[in-house]
């Protein structure tokens, strides 16, 4: 028995070897592997070429952008454009445009966490009559076109003498008027475990208690998503302050771009790229540095970009 | 100030429990809405009240000036005869109803490529869903401009191939695509949360149907699509919601008039010009009164068909 025992063992081995199938398919997994990162680099490629064509021509002197210049590559790369950028336009400096646009993410940033996370608690943690309800609206309010109030928004605003302020952009923040925040919070809040708040209430600690102490800790990542995405979506809103300001040096970078635009209109493409290039930096950085974050929030939270 | 009503429970344990209890219901109803303030305001004071009173501007002209004056019915009759409104409804559904499945095709397409456990997967997620992040801004308007400028790159990259379309935004009859090509630049948002729909559907389900040899084409139509039927349902509602708001690019893109020839006079940029250029904002009002509706229809409508072909995990099926 034993010996023949060795060769029909090692038989199966041998034919093993020829048929590997884990050999075979590490061939062709190895083919596959190759087609799925050339189409996968393809895409990237035309996905990312637009901005890669924006931070191109930001360098570039205007004679090189428009036209039959499609190569990203210039010699002539300079720095020129940033300084023409930099000057700002209508008699206010770009770097005034950043500080109002840091100034009305910064207070949208603050009024958000401040308001959904404290309304988000109520929907989450507290019995009340009426939560149920309430939380519906809530969540209608979601799906709400927000055309529907701009307009007798801004009428009671104009009546009140707040056109051309930042009250009308910021108090929906403090207001929790962005839904999309508190619904995030509520769906946190509600996988942490219940023993933890029954457990600090029979140690005597009131709502009060609880929320600081022991909510607010632990939801630090769904505050840290609700920072980022507060702070790119009034980076970017262009409405709200189309509507509201008046003056130049209240203008933050997206209706000062407007502006510039205007203005311009096409003689200095190299400018007018620069700014938009300047204006999206934090975003770009925020993204670079957050993109676990924001690509993890988006996956879970159904957020938008 | 919540902690009085706990203490005293504590201290009276003995007590019965009814009004007990009821004494802990009541703190809690305070607290609650104490808690529910901010939302309860903002809800109040910046939706429920300016739904209402922009539904009374809608039968009203109303020019910021002088007292509304009550007209019935009269913006909304006069709206199916203004025909710059009528190409707004035009111009919107047409970017609706082709950019939207286009951008989700996209997105679902690139999310199945990407589902599987392969290096540099996390990169070409970030990469891909970096636009979502930007596309809607000033700044993406401009280079989209400039990029689809006449003689512009694109332009000139086709006409290398030999493909010669005129022009993009100074020719009426490719703004649209342009537009369309912007919104499925953006396919990274849907296509992330796609990506993590795919990665909760069970492998065994396919090799399942791998050993009942079945092909690609029936394992995406039998297993992928209705496993990812809520997700799917999800994107689209919510991609659907989200381009009748399209504003600031079709702003930028026009120079705030919806050209050239009213092609891009997206319906959020006539109810602006309307509103706040003109200052008939009655007639906006009614505007945006329509949209309301139109958009609850269309949630209805996929509500009650997504009893056909979504399927929860929870389901008999």
């Amino acid at each position: 028995m034993t010996s023949t025992a060795t060769p029909t063992q090692s038989l199966p081995d041998a034919e093993l070897a020829h048929y590997n199938p884990k050999s075979e398919s590490a061939g062709t997994k190895r083919v596959k592997s190759t087609v799925f990162h050339l189409v996968a680099l393809a895409l990237t490629a035309v996905v990312l070429y637009p901005g890669l064509w924006m931070i191109a021509s930001a360098f570039k002197p205007n004679s090189e952008i428009g036209g039959s210049n499609t190569s990203l590559w210039s010699n002539n790369f300079s720095f020129d454009n940033f300084v023409t950028a930099m000057d700002g336009i209508g008699g206010v400096s770009t770097l005034q445009f950043f500080t109002n646009s840091l100034i009305l993410a910064i207070g949208a940033v603050v009024g958000t966490i401040l308001s959904a996370s404290v309304s988000a608690y109520a929907f989450a943690r507290i019995k009340f009559p009426g939560r149920s309800i309430f939380f519906g609206m809530m969540i209608a309010t979601l799906l709400l076109p927000f055309h529907v109030v701009i307009i007798p928004q801004y009428i009671v605003f104009q009546q009140l003498g707040l056109v051309d302020t930042y009250v009308p952009l910021l108090i929906g923040k403090f207001l929790a008027a962005d839904a999309f925040f508190v619904f995030l919070m509520v769906q946190f809040m509600r996988n942490l475990p219940a023993e933890l708040d029954e457990a600090a209430r029979i140690d005597g600690a009131g709502h009060v208690r609880i929320f600081t102490s022991i909510m607010l800790p632990l939801m630090k990542p769904a505050l840290i998503s609700t920072s980022i995405f507060s702070f790119i979506w009034s980076w970017n809103d262009f409405l709200g302050p189309l509507l509201y300001l008046n003056t130049p040096d209240k203008y933050p970078l997206p209706l000062a771009l407007r502006l510039f635009v205007d203005q311009t209109q096409s003689s200095d493409y190299g400018a007018m790229i620069a700014m938009s290039v300047l204006a999206l930096l934090p975003v770009l950085i925020f993204f670079l540095v957050f993109q676990r974050y924001i690509v993890e929030g988006v996956s879970t939270q159904g957020l938008k970009g | 100030m919540t902690q009085s009503p706990t203490l005293s429970r504590r201290s009276s344990s003995s007590a019965p429990s009814q009004p007990r209890k009821s004494r802990q219901r009541g703190a809690d109803a305070r607290a609650g809405y104490t808690f529910l303030l901010p939302w309860l305001l903002g809800f109040i004071a910046l939706t429920v009240g300016p739904m209402i009173s922009s539904l009374y501007l809608s039968f009203t002209n109303y020019n910021l000036f002088e007292p509304p004056k009550w007209i019935g019915l009269d913006n909304y009759t006069t709206l199916f005869q203004d025909e710059r409104f009528l190409q707004s409804v035009g111009v919107t559904v047409s970017y609706v109803v082709f950019g939207t499945p286009l951008k989700l095709a996209a997105a679902l397409a690139v999310a199945m490529l990407l589902n599987s456990k392969r290096r540099g997967q996390g990169f070409y997620r970030s990469a891909f869903y970096a636009p979502s992040l930007i596309g809607a801004s000033v700044s993406i308007a401009i280079v989209w401009k400039a990029m689809f400028g006449d003689a512009g790159p694109v332009d000139q990259g086709l006409s290398f191939f030999g493909i010669n379309l005129g022009g993009w935004v100074g020719n009426p009859a490719m703004t649209m695509p342009m537009f369309i090509l912007l919104t499925v630049w953006q396919f990274g948002a849907p296509m992330v949360i796609f990506l993590a729909g795919l990665k909760q559907i069970p492998a065994d389900l396919y090799e399942a149907a791998s050993m009942d040899g079945a092909g690609p084409v029936r394992k995406f139509l039998n297993i992928t699509w209705p496993m990812l039927s809520p997700v799917i349902f999800f994107n689209l509602l919510m991609e659907t919601i989200h381009a009748f708001q399209i504003f600031a690019s079709a702003y930028i893109i026009s120079n705030g008039e919806g050209g050239p020839a009213g092609s891009t006079l997206f319906y959020t940029l006539y109810l602006y010009l309307r509103g706040f250029s003109d200052f008939r904002m009655g007639y906006a009002s009614a505007m945006a009164w329509l949209l309301v509706i139109v958009v609850g229809i269309i949630t209805l409508i996929f509500f009650k068909t997504s009893k056909s072909w979504v399927h929860y995990s929870g389901d008999a099926k």
